[in-house]
Order: C-alpha cells, then sequence, then structure tokens
C-alpha cells in the first residue's frame, strides 16, 4: 500500500552511476578509511595512507572511463545542476592528483610526529570530495555546499599540530576568515536568488543578460566574487594565507595553496562564465584590480620574507593574481582563451608548487628550520634536491621550457587577445611583476647554489620513499609539460562553459 | 618564401646533442672531475662536428633561401611550431657558437674556477649551448622565446657560483634585467601575432603579415622589443648590468657572454624586430643610431676611467656593440652586413680578450692595470698575443675588428628609406672619433700592462715584509701553456683570416641580408 503511495507521489529520477562513480568510489573509500581506522592497531596505522592514495587513484579510473567514452553520458543530470562535462572532468582528474601527492607527501610527516592518521586521511578526503562535486556543480546551492565539504574539513587540517600554537593560530584564522567569506558569498547568492528568482547557474545567467543589471545585482556580483576571492586569497582578502600557510603542517599548506585555491577558482570559472557574464560592467573592472593588487602586493611583499613558507605562501597569492588575470577580459573575445589561460595555469601551477614544497619538506626534516637561510649548501651535500628545487623555483617564475612558462604565456595572451587598452595595461603590469617574483625565487636559488652550509653540517639527506614518488611525479609534470605543453593544452579547450556565451 | 629540406635533422641533432652530454654526466660521481671534463669535450666536440658537417652540407649558392628546413607540430593550440632554419645571417653564428663552446670546454681542462664542482659547471655550459644553438636556428617566435630564455638560467649560475667577489649582486643584475627585458619582448611578441591575425608565430607568416599593420601599432610594438634585444645586446643606456656581469663572470662565463649572447639581441633586431615591423624599424633606426653612437663614446669614456682590465674589456664591448647597432640602424644592406660581420669579429676579438683577462688573472691573481707591467719580458708570448687581440679590438685594417667598424660607419654616410641624411651624418663623424678612442684606451691598456720593466711585487726579488695577501712574488707567472694554445689557436686564426680575407663571410651572409632589406623596403610605403 505504501509502497504504491510512494510510487505515485515519488518518482525515484534516473540516476546515471557512471557519471557520479569518481564521487561514489569517493564516498565509499571515506567509509573505508573511517571503519578500518578503529579497528587498526596503531602500528598498523600506516596502511591508512596506503589505503587512502588507493581510494585516489581508485576515484581516477571512472574520470578516465567518463573521458573516454564521453558524449551522452556525461550529459546533466539533476537537471542540468550538476554537470559531467569536459571541464567537470579535467578539474576533477587534477583534484584526484593533487590529493594523490598530498597523500604520499603526508604519509611521513604524520607518522614521524604522531598525529592522528586516520582521521586525517579521512578529513583529506572529504574534502577532496567536495572539490570533485565543486568541478560538477552548476547550481548555487551546489556550488555553496561543496565549498563547505571541502573547507571544512581543510580548517581541521591546518590545526592538525595541536600541540603548537601557531598551528593553532593557523586553523582558527583560517576557520574565523573562511567563515566570515562564506556569509558574504552566501548573501551575495541570497540577493542573486532574489533578483533573479532562481538558483540554477545558466538560468541566472540568462535573467542577468537582460538589461542593465539592478543595484541589487551589481551588489550580488561583488559580494559573491568578494567571497571566492578570500578562498583563492586574493590581495585584499589574503590576510589569512600567510599566517595559515606557515603555521598548518607543510601537506595540508601544499594542499591549500594548490588544491583548495584550484578549487576556488573552479567554482569562481563557473559562477562567471555561467551565471555572472552577463554583469560585463561590474565584473571586469573589480577582477582587473583584484588581479593587479593580488599579483604586485603579493609579490611586494614576498620579496621581504625569510622564512620559506611564508615566502612561498606570499608567491602563491601573487601566482593567484596571475590566475585572476585573464578573467579580467573574459567578457570580450578573448573569453576562450581566458578560460583556457585559468584552467591551463591551475594544471601546471600545481605540480611546480607542490614539487617545491615537498623539497621544503625533505629539507626541512634534516636542518628542522623553515628559514630560507637554511638552504645554504643544498648544492654541495645534496644536489638532487638541489637542481629539483631549481627546476620548481625557475618554473614558478616563469623561466622556460619548464612548466609555468606556457601558463604564464596563456594568460598573457588572453589580455593581448581582449586588446583593450585595459588589458595591455593589466598584462605591462604583470610583466613587470615576473620580474620581481624571479628576484625572490632567485634569492632561495642563490642559497642552494651558492652560499655554503649555514652550520657547516655536510651530511646528506635521506628523502623517504613516498616524498621520492612525490618529486618525480611533480618533476617529470613541470620539465615534460613545460617542454610539450599540447599534452595538457588540449584539455582546456572547453567549449561547454564558453557555450553559454554565445560564441 | 622558399626552403631547402635536405637533411633536415641536422639542425635538430645539432642543437640538442649536448643534451646527451648532460644525460651521461649525471650518472658520473661529481668526485670524478677528469670524467667531467672528458665528457665536457668530446660532447662540445661531437657537436662541434655536426656543425661542421652542416657547414659543409650548406648550399653557399643560395644562402637567402632557409635550409635544413624542418617544421612540425609543437603547441598546436597556440599555433606555435617546431619550425627551424638556417640561413646566411643565422649560419656564421649558429657555428660560431659551437666553436666557442668547445675552446671553452678545453681551457677549462686546466682553468677550472676555484669554486670546483666541474659536473655543474661543465653541465650548465652544454646547456647554455643548446640555448645558444637553438636561438640562432628557431625560425618561430615562441621557439625563439623559449631558447632565447634557456640561456637565463645557465649563465646566472655560472657567474653567481663560479664568479668573483662580488659574484650574487652580479648575477642577479644580469638575471633581472634580461628578464625584464624578454617579459615585455613576450608581450610585444604576442601583441604582434595577434594584431597581424597571422596563423602561426612562423617567422615567415609574422614577416608577411606584420608590415601590413598600422604604422603606429607598428612603432608600439618594435618599442616592446627594442626593450627585450636592447638590454640582451645592451645598448646604452640598458647597458648597467654588462660590466658587472663581465667583471664578476668566470672566464669561460665573460667569454661565452661575450661572444654569443651579447649577439642573441643583435640577432633579434635583424632576424626579427625588422623584418617583421618595417614601418617601426624606420621610426625607431635615429633612437637606435643615436643610442648606438652614445654607446660607443660612453663605452669608450668608461674603458678610459677603468682601473681593472677585464671592467676595460667589458666597457669596450659596450662601444663595440655600438658599432653594431649604429650599422643595423642605418637599415641597409651594407650596414647589416657590416653588423653582422662585425657580431662575429667582436665575438672572437673580444672572446679572445677574456681570455687573456681570465689567464692574467690566474698568473698575477690581479687584474689592476697600475700593478701589471712588463708582461712582454715576463711572458713573451703572451704579451703579443694580448697585443694582437688588442689591435683586433681597436679595428687594425687586416684583422676582423675592422671589418665590423669600417663599413658600419661608412654605411652611416647614406642611410636607407629616407632615415635623415644629417642626421646620420653626424652620427657618423662621432662614431669615426670614437674609434679614435677606441684605439686610445687599448693602446694604453697596452702599453701600461705590456711595456716596461716587470712590477718588482712580481719578480720574487720584493721585500716580503710588505707581503699582502695575495702576494706570492709571481710565483705563477709562466708564458702560455699547451692547453691555451689549443684554445686560443682557432680564434687568432679566424681573426687573421676573416681580416685578410673578409669575403668569405661577406658572401654568405650577403644574399640572405638583401632579400632582408628588400623585404623591409616593401614594407614601407
Amino acid at each position: 500500500m505504501i509502497t504504491a503511495l510512494l510510487a505515485q507521489a515519488w518518482q525515484a529520477p534516473t540516476i546515471d552511476w557512471h557519471a557520479i562513480a569518481p564521487e561514489l568510489v569517493l564516498v565509499v573509500g571515506i567509509n573505508l578509511v573511517l571503519f578500518i581506522d578503529l579497528w587498526l592497531d596503531e602500528s598498523k596505522k600506516w596502511a591508512m595512507a596506503t589505503l587512502s592514495g588507493m581510494v585516489l587513484l581508485g576515484a581516477f579510473v571512472p574520470v578516465v572511463t567518463l573521458a573516454v567514452v564521453g558524449g551522452d553520458v556525461r550529459d546533466a543530470i539533476f537537471d542540468g545542476r550538476y554537470m559531467i562535462d569536459e571541464y567537470a572532468l579535467v578539474m576533477k582528474g587534477l583534484f584526484l592528483l593533487v590529493g594523490y601527492v598530498v597523500v604520499l607527501m603526508s604519509q611521513t610527516e604524520l607518522e614521524e610526529g604522531g598525529y592522528y592518521q586516520g582521521e586525517f586521511y579521512v578529513l583529506l578526503l572529504v574534502s577532496i570530495l567536495g572539490m570533485v562535486m565543486m568541478a560538477s556543480s552548476r547550481d548555487l546551492l551546489s556550488v555553496f555546499v561543496a565549498l563547505e565539504l571541502l573547507s571544512i574539513p581543510a580548517y581541521m587540517m591546518a590545526a592538525w599540530r595541536k600541540r603548537d600554537p601557531k598551528s593553532n593560530e593557523a586553523g582558527v584564522k583560517y576557520y574565523l576568515l573562511g567563515v566570515f567569506a562564506s556569509g558574504v558569498l552566501l548573501y551575495g547568492m541570497s540577493l542573486l536568488y532574489g533578483t533573479t528568482g532562481t538558483t540554477k547557474l545558466t538560468e541566472i545567467g540568462a535573467a542577468l543578460a537582460i538589461g542593465d543589471p539592478s543595484v541589487m545585482q551589481v551588489l550580488a556580483v561583488v559580494l559573491v566574487i568578494t567571497g571566492f576571492a578570500f578562498k583563492i586569497s586574493a590581495v585584499p582578502f589574503h590576510t589569512w594565507a600567510p599566517d595559515t600557510y606557515q603555521g598548518a603542517p607543510t601537506p595540508v599548506t601544499a594542499f591549500l595553496s594548490v588544491a583548495s585555491k584550484a578549487a576556488g577558482f573552479t567554482a569562481l570559472l563557473t559562477v562567471l562564465y555561467l551565471a555572472l557574464h552577463g554583469a560585463t560592467g561590474v565584473h571586469e573592472p573589480y577582477i582587473w584590480v583584484l588581479a593587479a593588487l593580488t599579483m604586485t602586493i603579493g609579490n611586494v611583499v614576498a620579496l621581504r620574507q625569510t622564512n620559506i613558507v611564508r615566502m612561498l605562501a606570499y608567491s602563491s597569492v601573487s601566482q593567484g593574481g596571475f590566475i585572476l588575470m585573464p578573467l579580467a577580459v573574459m567578457a570580450t573575445d578573448a573569453a576562450e582563451s581566458a578560460l583556457r589561460a585559468v584552467v591551463i595555469y591551475l594544471l601546471i601551477y600545481a605540480f611546480s608548487n607542490l614539487g617545491a614544497f615537498c623539497v621544503i619538506m625533505a629539507v626541512a626534516r634534516k636542518t628542522r628550520s623553515g628559514e630560507i637561510s637554511s638552504f645554504g649548501g643544498l648544492m654541495g651535500y645534496a644536489p638532487g634536491l638541489g637542481v629539483l628545487m631549481t627546476i620548481f623555483l625557475a618554473s614558478l617564475a616563469g623561466i622556460p621550457p619548464l612548466g609555468i612558462w606556457i601558463a604564464k604565456l596563456q594568460s598573457f595572451r588572453a589580455l593581448i587577445d581582449a586588446g583593450s587598452t585595459a588589458a595591455y595595461a593589466l598584462a605591462l603590469i604583470a610583466a613587470v611583476n615576473t620580474v620581481i617574483a624571479a628576484a625572490y625565487y632567485m634569492r632561495v636559488l642563490r642559497q642552494i647554489w651558492m652560499a655554503p652550509a649555514p652550520d657547516g653540517d655536510t651530511s646528506p639527506i635521506v628523502v623517504p620513499p613516498p616524498i621520492r614518488l612525490a618529486l618525480a611525479i611533480t618533476a617529470g609534470g613541470t620539465v615534460v609539460l613545460g617542454i610539450l605543453p599540447g599534452l595538457v593544452l588540449r584539455f582546456a579547450d572547453l567549449p561547454d562553459l564558453t557555450g553559454a556565451l554565445g560564441l | 618564401m622558399q626552403t631547402l629540406t635536405n637533411d633536415n635533422w641536422l639542425l635538430t641533432v645539432g642543437t640538442f646533442l649536448p643534451l646527451v652530454g648532460v644525460a651521461l654526466m649525471m650518472f658520473v660521481p661529481a668526485s670524478d672531475e677528469r670524467a667531467h671534463k672528458q665528457i665536457g669535450i668530446v660532447t662540445s666536440a661531437a657537436t662541434l662536428a655536426i656543425g661542421i658537417w652542416t657547414l659543409l652540407r650548406f648550399d653557399f649558392d643560395q644562402s637567402e633561401k632557409l635550409q635544413f628546413f624542418a617544421d612540425s607540430e609543437w603547441i598546436t593550440v597556440i599555433r606555435s611550431n617546431y619550425t627551424i632554419g638556417l640561413d646566411g645571417i643565422s649560419l656564421p653564428l649558429y657555428v660560431l657558437s659551437m666553436v666557442v663552446t668547445l675552446l671553452v670546454m678545453i681551457y677549462t681542462w686546466d682553468n677550472m674556477p676555484d669554486a670546483g664542482n666541474p659536473k655543474s659547471f661543465i653541465s650548465l655550459m652544454l646547456v647554455l649551448q643548446v640555448g645558444m644553438a637553438g636561438s640562432f636556428i628557431a625560425q618561430d617566435l615562441i621557439l625563439f622565446f623559449v631558447f632565447f630564455e634557456v640561456v637565463l638560467l645557465p649563465m646566472y649560475f655560472m657567474i653567481g657560483v663560479w664568479g668573483g667577489d662580488d659574484r650574487q649582486y652580479a648575477s642577479l643584475k644580469f638575471f633581472l634585467y634580461t628578464m625584464f627585458g624578454s617579459a615585455l619582448m613576450l608581450v610585444a611578441f604576442l601583441a604582434l601575432f595577434f594584431q597581424t591575425g597571422a596563423e602561426s608565430f612562423s617567422f615567415h607568416h609574422l614577416a608577411e603579415a606584420g608590415a601590413l599593420i598600422d604604422r603606429d601599432v607598428q612603432v608600439w610594438i618594435f618599442a616592446g622589443m627594442f626593450i627585450g634585444f636592447a638590454v640582451k645586446v645592451p645598448m646604452f643606456p640598458f647597458h648597467t648590468w654588462l660590466p658587472d656581469a663581465h667583471t664578476q663572470a668566470p672566464t669561460q662565463g665573460s667569454v661565452i657572454l661575450a661572444a654569443i649572447l651579447l649577439k642573441l639581441g643583435t640577432y633579434g633586431f635583424v632576424r626579427i624586430a625588422i623584418p617583421m615591423l618595417p614601418q617601426g624599424a624606420k621610426a625607431w633606426a635615429p633612437v637606435i643610431g643615436i643610442l648606438a653612437v652614445i654607446g660607443i663614446i660612453y663605452g669608450a669614456l668608461g674603458c678610459l676611467a677603468q682601473t681593472d682590465m677585464k671592467r676595460l674589456i667589458a666597457f669596450s664591448s659596450v662601444a663595440h656593440m655600438g658599432f653594431v647597432m649604429l650599422g643595423i640602424s642605418t637599415l641597409t644592406e651594407f650596414g647589416i652586413n657590416a653588423a653582422l660581420f662585425g657580431m662575429v669579429a667582436h665575438g672572437l676579438i673580444t672572446g679572445m680578450l677574456f681570455f687573456l683577462a681570465g689567464s692574467v688573472k690566474h698568473r698575477y691573481h690581479t687584474l689592476e692595470i697600475g700593478r701589471l707591467s712588463g708582461m712582454l719580458i715576463q711572458m713573451p708570448r703572451l704579451g703579443w698575443i694580448l697585443g694582437f687581440a688588442a689591435m683586433a679590438s681597436l679595428g687594425l685594417p687586416g684583422l676582423a675588428g675592422f671589418w665590423g667598424e669600417f663599413p658600419a660607419i661608412l654605411a652611416a654616410y647614406n642611410p636607407n628609406f629616407g632615415l635623415d641624411v644629417t642626421l646620420y651624418r653626424t652620427l657618423m663623424v662621432i662614431a669615426a672619433l670614437g674609434t679614435v678612442l677606441a684605439a686610445a684606451y687599448l693602446l694604453w691598456l697596452y702599453q701600461r700592462t705590456a711595456f716596461g720593466r716587470p712590477n718588482p711585487e712580481f719578480t720574487g726579488t720584493h721585500s716580503v715584509g710588505a707581503a699582502a695577501a695575495d702576494d706570492h712574488h709571481g710565483a705563477d707567472i709562466h708564458d702560455v701553456t699547451p692547453i691555451e694554445w689549443i684554445a686560443w689557436t682557432p680564434f687568432l686564426i679566424a681573426i687573421v683570416v676573416f681580416g685578410v680575407y673578409p669575403q668569405l663571410m661577406f658572401d654568405v651572409m650577403d644574399p640572405a641580408v638583401t632579400a632582408l632589406v628588400e623585404r623591409v623596403g616593401a614594407g614601407i610605403p
């Protein structure tokens, strides 16, 4: 009787299980890790890292099959509010890969530090699940849920070294500012919903495209972008980043500066391209200013840092400015170039930045210091790590033929493709900033190559196998993608998003 | 544009072969210094062998055409291809880079800079060679940009690790200056690409389409490229990194920097900026001419004020590159031919002078001109070679330096495309005065260091009481060693051969230069 009633009142939606397989694998994996951890003896906790790595690789499989099958399975499910298109798949692949490298990085750190291992991996996997969902979200609600799902575990992970006041500060600061940003974002979203009457991004886009935006809508656009600006640590909403990065355990810092930032950009891209593109006069100047400020202030402050993690924090702020830069021209003919530039930047930046953090971890195991001066003489006693760090930092500085040069080139390309005076001005600001950035990256390289070891200790560094693997992945990615960028450039050809602009 | 595609694997192999050496060295422990030096010499010798084979296969009757042309897909999405080729303009520089690298490797056998670690040093030199050769064969803007930048890091480390006392400052200055130039240059490249709407980044397409852009736009784009290349040349007022970099760099670094790296800038003007933006070039030519002449005079006066031999040679580079740029700025066939000749001649002569400075430093442990004297008595052969190189550098007819400077000055008498004749003739006169100054500073240098009695400090008879830290009573002073002979003789021979028979090089370059000037002419209404 009840079943008959239910069958009338509620019709189960047809769910394409293949399409959401990556998320399902992650959900099952999270539960597995959680339960196995409960019964596992303390001495066998190392297995959790391996298991988490397997879960991430397992989730990678359906991403690949979905990409290969293509076509109809990738169609919209849930009424076009959750899309499995190329854009989503590329970003999902990125998040899973970054997650895998972060697991590799965490393994020794957690084992040696005596931290809670099982719980850490559960949180990490949940956060990655949020990111993977973010890539597919095409509705204000699912965007927001995904954002919270990826942020809340990260707040806890930042404070993982719980006996260290700095780590606590990192966590609390990140949490408070993060929650504040969520509030701002939510307020903006509520205004968007209030003025357009829908939460579906494409419908908002259609509504905004008609006529000039009202005052409410202008406010909504500004608030939404501000909310994401916190997440991607754009100046002046970056103040949490340096303290959080410095205080958090290094693998978490790497995770925040790469994956969390990429997730913020993913959300920003989706929302901008699908919903806000109509309000051209509002977001373009705003993003222009954000980008110019972010790269300049991030760089200038980075120049003065003496702690390497803090320097990389500010460098990652300024890299964010470069990633943001093409979005300042996304409403022009250059919309496609801009999208491609952002996606390619996120993909390649992930390798180089993670790699740099891997080297820092490996070196800090010996020197027990985060100062730039502790890198002195590295070339003498650990030439392998020295060369790798050279590769990563030179890539971050944008020197061909290493990874990020092609991403920087794409960003410049998008601006010049747009061809407006504002775009050229931003390109010139960016050009000057590349030079400033080179100055502080070179300062680290100068320590590595030219300075003597600070305390005369030149015993070699033993790099644990998981970090070795992480270094191999990141260095390989940085070099190969720099020389043959064609391998990933085609992933950045994403008509699904720009299609909404009617190009 | 016609191209010849015979043997089109030659350039790729010739350019990337040094990487094989680097890969080999990765498997040899750093402590085995001898093996690293051997690998370095063998690899660069093999590279030069490919270079000579290229020279033999080159069709000199068609040197205006791109030869060994290859074009394969690289980054299709941004329409940039792996397009390479060699013509009369790039051939001499391409081969020169290989010769210089081999000779520098040989020199390193006995003269490893103090910081040691030949493994890194030689790997960096090999990577440097890839970047240099690659820049000369690239026929695609993005590819050119990549190779152009590849040289940056190795040179930074060579100066910074193996350089003199002030090396860290000098290396960072070198790096940031160049980086700034190339960032603006990249913006200019992209602007050119989008303004032309060209179908690819290949030089050929851009040269065809570039001439059609509005004059004002051309002027702006040229400005971006101008800064990028002018920093590299370096032209006044972007030259301030050069004296520091040259003075602090190890001998090997100075030689490569002077002989090849500076040429990347002038080559960029000839190959990229001028043919692609003819009207921009015409608008900027007087500025280039004026800055070039300021560079000549300023460099010469700077030389007269130096007390350090190496710094003096560095400033003379500024003056010599001024002549090259003056030749280019006339936009005449004659002037550009002279400039290209001047590039090679300056590479040989100044490279030689830096070798000598390195060896003098090695023997006297100082380069202070005031403390050096009587070299002809203490080491007659080295003293004579120094005299020879100084004569070549001041432009003595019969030696290579003459054919770079004299025609450049002459070309300024009659600039092309209606450039202001009065201005250029004034520049010509001032540049001619510059040659007198060049004679002055070089002869003065030679007179003070080579003539007279040896400084008692270095003769071993000096009283021990006043011993300074670097006072070693000339114990290290000896004449030219066999390794130095091997490294230097090719330079000396080339300086004489090209001086006596410049036709050898002009014949190769002239058809290509004629075609280039014709193309520029077609782009100027």
